[in-house]
């Protein structure tokens, strides 16, 4: 795991469910297969109703239409992001776009899992609440190893949560090569 | 050292330990892993990819795969998702896996039966769990599905994981889990005719809000929840995801009993209580006198009102299914409201089993076996003007274009479902009232949001439906 990952943010609001960042109708693709998966990219974030996405503008869209990757690299969100269904095809869709860090306020149990133990994204918690202070656009460069994240557009430092128990499955690159180093199960 | 609740007990003892306590982080062993076709191929991708080619699962009779999200479509993906299904079932020697036929019908989408008493197939997975016996108190049982909380109703602990979780416990059997807190909800005196368990769990859900719970567990006591049938505690323990629980938990008793000593396909299981000295987080208490009729507004679980307050709103659709809303008594307590009368409003009925569908065709309106010149439950409802369609999650959420009951433009529909995100129930400019069968079916009738209570006169009995 690198440290320090950089790139611009884009911006959402409270209660992202699951079904906003992929909706139901697309979940028919196989996300084993690599040529399906791929358009988990394209339709990451397709579900957030147009005003909402790209705060504080609004309807700017996550991936543009027709392509598979995103120009953003750090999603900031605000509270419960991730919650509803338990499809693992969320945190997959953001990572597959090319993101690489959320930063919500607080995280629905079962995404926050989903990213750590299939290794697709970090996690990160805010200490205090980004969605008003970062635009959507803005440069960041956040600090793993000192917890914080930088806007550079913006010049301000904000101060991100230690990771915790989950840092060494995060480092590991997920719960199986977790697993694997910890002589679980068989290399 | 403080004593434990169930959902401790029951971790405590599937990893060994003597003791556990919220916060900390167990390796657990899983009785039973369910997946279904919308992340069963994901999963099933993932354990080949990890485990290598010709890899086995840990114990073949532990792994349940039970199709039915995207099973009433003609869409070829969804088709070729349950094919990766039967072949995994084929390769691994699976015991437990329940097969759509998909029966030709013209003109249109293939039906995954033709006679819901005659199928193999199910519908949907949390309905479908414990009615084949893969449900036991004091077991853990993981689900690819934010759902699979439902089972805590018979005092297991049960959670949704993703593929990457599931196809880790499909190799080792196992998975990380940490101890949630509890939040300890009880409910004092009996269920009023009026009100359902759906009334009860937005009345939590709006209490304490869409998070108000995560990382915890729901644990549901009291008399009132006594008072409740077990597919009405299933109703509160099914929608604890909605405020991000890690799962929730009733009690056991001897209805609990009764019904996992004729279902289970395992003999020996385990029941725990709480101790007296458990510890709680939170703790709320009800009285069921005072509650009302309640709906979640749309767009989210915790916008809580009473049917009575919105009775203003008008509705184009009412949905009665999904593993919320689509067992059998509720079937029976839409059906005692719709009976003899005409829905105003395309109302739309989806079994949550095949089980549920042929007892809608066998059971009475008081939930015993109709005689022959009687109506059954599925009368009464198609006399009403509703249509019927085949079990399975269906429109609950949205699917592709075709989907029955899916919300393709700017409907306003109230439903038995769980979810009233945007777009969860198909197009994004959609908007979805959550409500309980009686308060949905009373709305059906009118075609405005209806409080029950101008229909509901006397208790409805639902006799033997659900019960062994
Ligand atoms: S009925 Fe709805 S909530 Fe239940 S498992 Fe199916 S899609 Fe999920």
């Amino acid at each position: 795991m690198e440290n320090i990952i950089r790139g611009k943010a884009f911006v959402l609001g409270d209660n992202i469910d699951t079904d906003q960042i992929i909706p139901a109708k697309f979940l028919a693709y196989n996300p084993s297969d690599p040529a399906e998966r791929k358009f988990f990219g394209m339709y990451a974030m397709n579900g957030v109703p147009a005003g909402q996405t790209g705060l504080p503008a609004g309807n700017i869209p996550f991936v543009r239409p027709n392509e598979f990757k995103s120009e953003f690299t750090i999603v900031i969100g605000g509270k419960n992001f991730g919650c509803g269904s338990s499809r693992e095809h969320a945190p997959l869709a953001i990572a597959e776009a090319g993101a690489r860090v959320v930063i919500a306020e607080f995280y629905a149990r079962i995404f926050f899992r989903n990213c750590v133990n299939g290794g697709y994204l970090v996690p990160c918690e805010s200490v205090q609440r980004l969605v008003e202070k970062v635009h959507t656009g803005d440069e960041l460069v956040v600090d793993l190893a000192q917890c914080t994240v930088t806007n550079e557009t913006r010049k301000a430092t904000y101060e991100l949560k230690p990771l915790g128990d989950v840092k060494p499955i995060i480092e590991a690159g997920g719960v199986f090569e977790y697993a694997r180093m910890a002589g679980m199960i068989k290399r | 050292m403080p004593g434990m609740t169930i959902t401790e007990k029951i971790m405590a003892k599937n990893s060994g330990k003597a003791h556990v306590s919220p916060g900390e982080n167990v390796w657990v062993n899983v009785d039973i892993l369910m997946t279904h076709d919308v992340c069963g191929p994901g999963t099933i991708g993932i354990f080949h990819e990890k485990f290598g080619r010709s890899a086995k699962v840990w114990d073949k009779d532990r792994v349940v795969i039970i199709p039915d999200h995207y099973i009433f479509t003609a869409d070829d993906k969804c088709h070729r998702n349950v094919q990766i299904l039967r072949d995994f079932v084929r390769e691994q020697g699976l015991k437990y896996y329940y097969d759509p036929e998909f029966v030709k019908n013209e003109p249109g989408m293939p039906s995954p039966y033709k006679d819901p008493t005659k199928t193999n197939y199910k519908g949907v997975c949390h309905k479908a769990l414990p009615e084949e016996g893969h449900v036991r108190p004091g077991e853990i049982l993981l689900g690819t599905d934010s759902h699979t909380c439902t089972a805590g109703a018979f005092g297991q602990f049960a959670t949704g994981v993703g593929n990457t979780d599931a196809a880790f416990t499909l190799g080792t059997g196992k998975t990380w889990l940490k101890v949630p807190p509890t939040m300890k909800f009880t409910f004092h005196g009996q269920i009023p005719p009026y009100l359902t368990a759906k009334d009860l769990i937005l009345a939590v859900i709006g209490e304490i809000g869409v998070a108000g719970a995560t990382y915890q567990t729901m644990y549901f006591a009291g008399e009132g929840i006594s008072s409740l049938t077990l597919e009405d505690r299933m109703t509160l323990t099914n929608m604890a995801i909605e405020a991000g629980g890690k799962n929730g938990v009733c009690d056991v008793d001897e209805k609990t009993l009764q019904y996992v000593r004729h279902r289970s396909t395992r003999p020996n299981w385990e029941v725990f209580r709480d101790d007296a000295d458990a510890q709680y987080c939170y703790q709320r208490q009800w009285d069921l006198a005072t509650l009302e009729p309640l709906v979640a507004k749309p767009h989210s679980p915790d916008n809580r009102d009473t049917a009575h307050n919105c009775r203003s709103v008008k509705i184009d659709r009412a949905y009665i299914g999904s593993c919320t809303g689509g067992k059998i008594t509720d079937m029976i307590f839409s059906a005692s409201i719709l009976k003899g009368n005409k829905v105003k409003v395309p109302t739309f009925v989806v079994p949550g089993s095949t089980e549920v569908h042929a007892d809608m065709k066998r059971l009475n309106l008081r939930g015993v076996p109709k005689d022959t010149n009687e109506k059954s439950i599925e009368d009464i409802l198609l006399d009403a003007g509703c249509k019927v369609g085949p079990s399975g999650c269906s429109a609950c959420l949205g699917g592709p274009a075709d989907t029955f009951g899916r919300l393709n433009g700017s409907e306003v529909c109230i439903s038995t479902t769980n979810r009233n995100f945007p777009g969860r129930m198909g197009s994004p400019t959609s908007a979805v009232y959550l409500a309980s069968p009686l308060t949905v079916a009373a709305s059906a009738l009118t075609g405005h949001v209806t409080d029950p209570r101008e229909y509901v006169t006397q208790p409805i009995e639902t006799g033997t439906a659900g019960v062994l």
